[in-house]
């Protein structure tokens, strides 16, 4: 992993360079893009569009249509709320809306202390425990949604 | 590739394999409905209205199924493709109740109504219920930023034309779809507000719109407030191609010439004076010839490119800035037009320049901003106050009851509103530089021209030349017509692939014509009429009619010189007639 942002940009440079011209250009270079920062910032993003001779509408709506692409930089824990049938019947959408209750975000998007991402999931399969919550690699299991507040303290330093 | 027999609604018709059935049918004289494609920009199933039934598993989308790849009968070896059953109907009226269960639904004050493919649709399908199923309504965006166009997502479908023709036709590219599923939208990048991108304001994703998901920026009631102002003078001009779309509005065939109706009706809406950007369009003329036989003579800065078009010049100052230096420092003719009027005709008349609105109509939304421009004034007064469209005027005469075809044929007010024939043909692509080689060659030659026409610059292909001697000087020439041909045009240029000294460029395809304040034509119609070459030829037909064809000979113009100028780009002339250029970012 590059840490110098210098370092970086020259590796993106190389990935546009690669890219350029070939089918399904902007798709490769957005995930290899992803890869290099963690993140697909709007200046990342314009550097592709304009190395591929692409447009920032573009590379935007690919950037967003695939869930598997961040905008922001993602926080130290990523939270996963299973949204899965088994899941979902036994309430995790309530679950889930109070982690973004408590949290003050929403799915997709990070806290403002920069701590927690909040991740679009599908089963986790762990259906005998649903509902289901990831912490990173932490399973909580049969929740409900009293538990969250505690669940979370004990990730903030 | 091989030809290949297939019956559609029991009709034989043979086509070559990589035919769609949409095409075939078209062929076959059967119309399927469609709402998303438009042909060779928007090709992509999305809206499956044109689904038809094949024999297949399901049905399919006619618009993207070639017909090779449709299945053959067992038993008869026959392809046969329905168009119209009981299934197929049901279908498309479901169809059209989801489009409505994530739209507004609010037709009366929308811009398009009655000219809406959505809503014509509904009424074909007999769609009785628009509220029969209850969508979760995406968030709408409204984004009013812009000075010319306005974006109005709860009308919005999802049918991509608009970020097809901005990506495609234009190359510029600042809209497209975002998100997925339910979350779909038609957005900028980052939901910045439209006034933020590049956007060069040339209306082209208004004219493609099925809904009013996109229109014009209505300046109407600007228009109406100062009529009604006994303090203002309110002067209008309107431009060469107006006159050559306006009619549609009032069920005129398309490509009526409605020039003795368009200044009568705009003498009736109340203004005071009724002038023409035409005359502006000869003033222009004189200005930018003179301009390119200096360039050619002191050794300035070739090509030398026009700058009548204000999606064109915004598309060069934010895609293209090295070609600052090669565009025309000409106003563009209504800014001209605005400039004489403040001025000249003040003077004449005896009217406080303050006190003088200037209204325009323009087949263009890009006016509406270039008025805006800081630049575009003198004394600290604009050139231009309010810009209408060719829809917004029709609106107004709509509003004030007047019964526009049955207006008497009047003519435009004496001083700024006589032209010639070179003036007119403004509105097509191709015409400015006709006009320009009449006056460029009559000048620079001294001899009179034996024909008038240059065909060689007319017609519609996206990139044209031509190459002319005028006494031993090779004028090399080429002609663009959409932002995305120019592009083409200037990367050739830039490369060294080609060179030139005069182009034209003109933003839209087709130029003013087709201007994105023009009339709106479904692309159902325009696969059968040649919109553009109709519009086209009321405008050449209005030019071999006139009298005067070259703008050198027009005696309002002479008389123009005479009075206030002295001679074309004299330093009173690049006080009010040229302007200046800024490079722009894409993304602020």
């Amino acid at each position: 992993m590059l840490v110098n942002s210098q370092e970086k940009y020259a590796e993106l440079d190389k990935v546009i360079a690669a890219n350029k011209g070939q089918g399904g250009a902007v798709m490769r270079t957005l995930q290899a893009a992803q890869d290099i920062f963690g993140h697909v910032p709007m200046d990342v993003q314009i550097k592709i569009a304009e190395g591929l001779d692409s447009t920032l509408a573009e590379v935007y709506g690919v950037a967003t249509f695939y869930s598997q692409f961040a905008l922001e930089p993602a926080g130290e824990y990523r939270i996963g709320v299973c949204l899965g049938t088994a899941c979902y019947v036994k309430g995790s959408k309530d679950v889930l809306e109070k982690v973004c209750q408590v949290l003050d975000t929403q799915v997709g998007k990070t806290s403002k202390d920069g701590l927690f991402t909040i991740k679009d999931t599908r089963c986790l399969g762990a259906c005998g425990l649903a509902p289901v919550m990831m912490i990173n690699d932490d399973v909580y299991g049969r929740l409900v949604p009293d538990d969250i507040p505690g669940i979370l303290d004990k990730y903030r330093h | 590739m091989s030809d290949v027999t297939l019956k559609i609604d029991g009709v034989s018709v043979t086509v070559p394999a990589g035919t769609t059935v949409l095409e075939a049918a078209k062929i076959a004289g059967i119309r399927i409905p469609t709402l998303c494609y438009m042909k060779d920009v928007n090709e992509i199933g999305a809206c499956r209205m044109c689904l038809v039934e094949t024999g297949g598993r399901a049905p399919a989308a006619a618009c993207v199924m070639p017909v090779e790849a449709l299945p053959r009968n067992r038993a008869t070896g026959e392809i046969n493709v329905k168009t119209n059953t009981p299934l197929l109907r049901s279908i498309r009226k479901t169809n059209l109740e989801l489009l409505l269960s994530n739209h507004d639904k609010k037709c009366l004050s929308c811009p398009r109504n009655t000219n809406c493919e959505l809503q014509q649709l509904c009424r074909e399908y007999g769609v009785e219920d628009e509220n029969r199923f209850a969508g979760s309504m995406t968030k709408a965006v409204v984004d009013t930023s812009s000075l010319a166009i306005v974006r109005n997502n709860a009308k919005c479908i999802l049918c991509r034309r608009c970020s097809a023709v901005c990506e495609k036709v234009q190359k510029v590219g600042v809209i497209g779809p975002i998100m997925r599923g339910m979350a779909t939208q038609i957005s900028t990048p980052w939901g910045m507000a439209l006034a933020d991108t590049g956007c060069i304001n040339c209306g082209q994703c208004v004219a493609a719109c099925p809904t009013g998901a996109l229109s014009e920026k209505d300046d109407t009631d600007k228009v109406w407030a100062a009529l009604a102002d006994p303090t203002k003078h309110v002067v209008v001009q309107s431009a060469p191609a107006v006159r050559a779309a306006l009619g549609e509005e009032f069920g005129l065939p398309i490509g009526t010439s409605v020039t003795g109706k368009l200044a009568a009706s705009l003498r009736r809406l109340g203004f005071d004076k009724v002038f023409d950007t035409d005359f502006a369009a000869d003033l222009t003329i004189m200005e930018e010839a003179t301009e390119l036989v200096g360039r050619v003579k002191d050794g300035g800065v070739l090509p030398m490119i026009t700058s009548c078009s204000p999606g064109w010049i915004k598309f060069c100052e934010t895609y293209y800035p090295e070609f600052i230096p090669n565009l025309s420092s000409c106003k563009s003719p209504h800014e001209m037009e605005g400039a004489v009027i403040k001025s000249y005709y003040a003077e004449k008349a005896g009217i406080d320049p303050a006190s003088i609105v200037v209204v325009s109509v323009m087949p263009c939304t890009a006016k509406k901003y270039e008025a805006a421009r800081p630049e575009l004034g003198h004394d600290g007064l604009a050139d231009v106050d309010v810009v209408i469209t060719t829809r917004e005027l029709a609106r107004m005469i709509k509003q004030a009851g007047i019964d526009f075809t049955r207006l008497p044929d009047e003519r435009f007010d004496e001083m700024l509103g006589d032209y010639s024939g070179a003036a007119v043909i403004f509105g097509v692509t191709g015409g400015v530089m006709e006009a320009a080689l009449r006056t460029a060659y009559e000048v620079i030659t001294g001899d009179k021209l034996a024909k008038l026409e240059f065909t060689d610059v007319r017609g519609f292909e996206g990139v044209k030349e031509a190459s002319y001697n005028l006494n031993g000087l090779e004028l090399k020439v080429a002609v663009a017509n959409s932002t995305g041909a120019a592009s083409q045009l200037l990367d050739a240029v830039k490369a060294g692939e080609k060179s030139y000294t005069f182009i034209e460029i003109m933003g839209c395809p087709g130029g003013c014509v087709n201007g994105g304040g023009q009339p709106i034509v479904s692309p159902t119609v325009r696969e059968d009429v040649d919109v553009k070459g109709l519009r086209a030829k009321a405008l050449y037909d209005e030019d071999a009619a006139l009298s005067v064809r070259k703008s050198h000979e027009l005696p309002a113009i002479t008389k123009l010189y005479d009075e206030y100028f002295g001679k074309p780009n004299s330093h009173k002339a690049h006080e009010l007639l040229h302007t200046t250029y800024t490079a722009r970012k894409k993304y602020n």
